[in-house]
């Protein structure tokens, strides 16, 4: 493995444990200012929003649709009908699988 | 099982381990799908096992691959890896209250902290059970690690994962923590506008800039928390 992926993957794990450890150590009992507070509160929104179209509608560098796009599509209602976790990923899985099958 | 108001941490620690177990499952696919990923962009098992093993943070780690996957390099990984986890700031420091101790063992209480465990663990008005947070995460330690390790290794021994829908898990399973998240709070608006922001990049710019430049839709939060504060 190149030591460009180990330099990614000590990088990643460095970061990641610097955030988590900020909150409990620096803010302990104070608040984040509040136009941070914002602004970070909806990060994980807008990227993880990102990260499943991006996944779900395109391949690559271009906009597609496939199997996986109805999976997640039917895992999405199911999420918004109150599925669980287990049940909302199982349907993608079965419904992505099937639909590759017969295709 | 003693029925007092107040649970014990033993019994809190136990009742976060049941409370983890679907999504340790899910996480267990997940991780499985990370590994054989992290092996296709060139990681070996070693690498992509040590990478669950020390950072421990699905959407991260998927970015990471992701990236690479399109021809990014490491200093976008690195970044979006930083960007995807900053929501862990936030959610930090609402713990931070409900932990004890010096900054050493503070620090060390909060690499407990992910998504799952954090939102169960909240018990209202600020305070969060520190030890169901324990527990509902180690679980999903194991299996994260675990997963991570079957697919790392016996990935090739593993039919085609596109032909078995593995490659819906992981959108699945971040859709379903997003829409939990939309379900307390006006973040609908901001992650519409971070999926047409990304899939309008999609074919334009280079690799990884479609879910970092996604992050733009949040600067909503200048003005929204005011109003609502």
């Amino acid at each position: 493995m190149s030591s460009e992926l180990w330099l990614i993957v000590a990088g990643t794990a460095v970061v990641t444990a610097v955030i988590k450890a900020t909150g409990p150590i620096a803010l302990g009992g104070r608040e984040l200012p509040p136009r941070a507070a914002g602004v970070i509160g909806l990060l994980a929104s807008a990227l993880l929003a990102a990260l499943i179209v991006t996944e779900a509608f395109a391949d690559g560098d271009r906009l597609a649709l496939g199997p996986q796009t109805a999976g997640v599509v039917v895992a999405g209602i199911a999420f918004a009908r109150g599925a669980s976790i287990l049940v909302g990923v199982g349907l993608a899985v079965v419904v992505t699988a099937l639909l590759r099958a017969v295709s | 099982m003693s029925s007092s108001p107040q649970p014990t941490p033993r019994e809190s620690y136990r009742t976060g381990l049941r409370a983890g177990v679907p999504f340790a499952i899910a996480g267990g696919l997940l991780s499985l799908t990370f590994g054989v990923l992290a092996r296709e962009v060139g990681f070996s098992a070693l690498g992509a096992i040590v990478m669950s093993a020390i950072v421990f943070a699905g959407s991260a780690q998927f970015a990471v691959v992701s990236i690479l996957a399109g021809g990014g390099g490491a200093g976008a990984a690195i970044l979006a890896a930083a960007l995807m986890n900053s929501r862990f700031l936030p959610m930090g420091a609402a713990l931070a209250p409900s932990l004890s101790g010096g900054w050493l063992k503070r620090a060390a209480q909060g690499q407990t902290v992910v998504d799952a465990s954090w939102a169960m663990a909240n018990r209202g008005e600020g305070r969060f059970d520190r030890h169901f947070l324990f527990g509902a995460t180690s679980v999903q330690y194991v299996t994260w690690f675990s997963g991570t390790a079957i697919g790392a290794l016996g990935g090739s021994a593993l039919p085609d994962p596109e032909t078995l829908g593995l490659d819906a898990i992981f959108p699945a399973f971040f859709l379903g923590l997003l829409i939990a998240e939309l379900r307390d709070g006006h973040a609908g608006a901001v992650a519409l506008a971070g999926a047409l922001i990304a899939l309008a990049l999609v074919p334009v710019a280079p690799a990884g800039v479609p879910v970092l430049a996604a992050s733009i839709a949040a600067l909503a939060g200048l003005r929204r928390r005011r109003s609502a504060s």
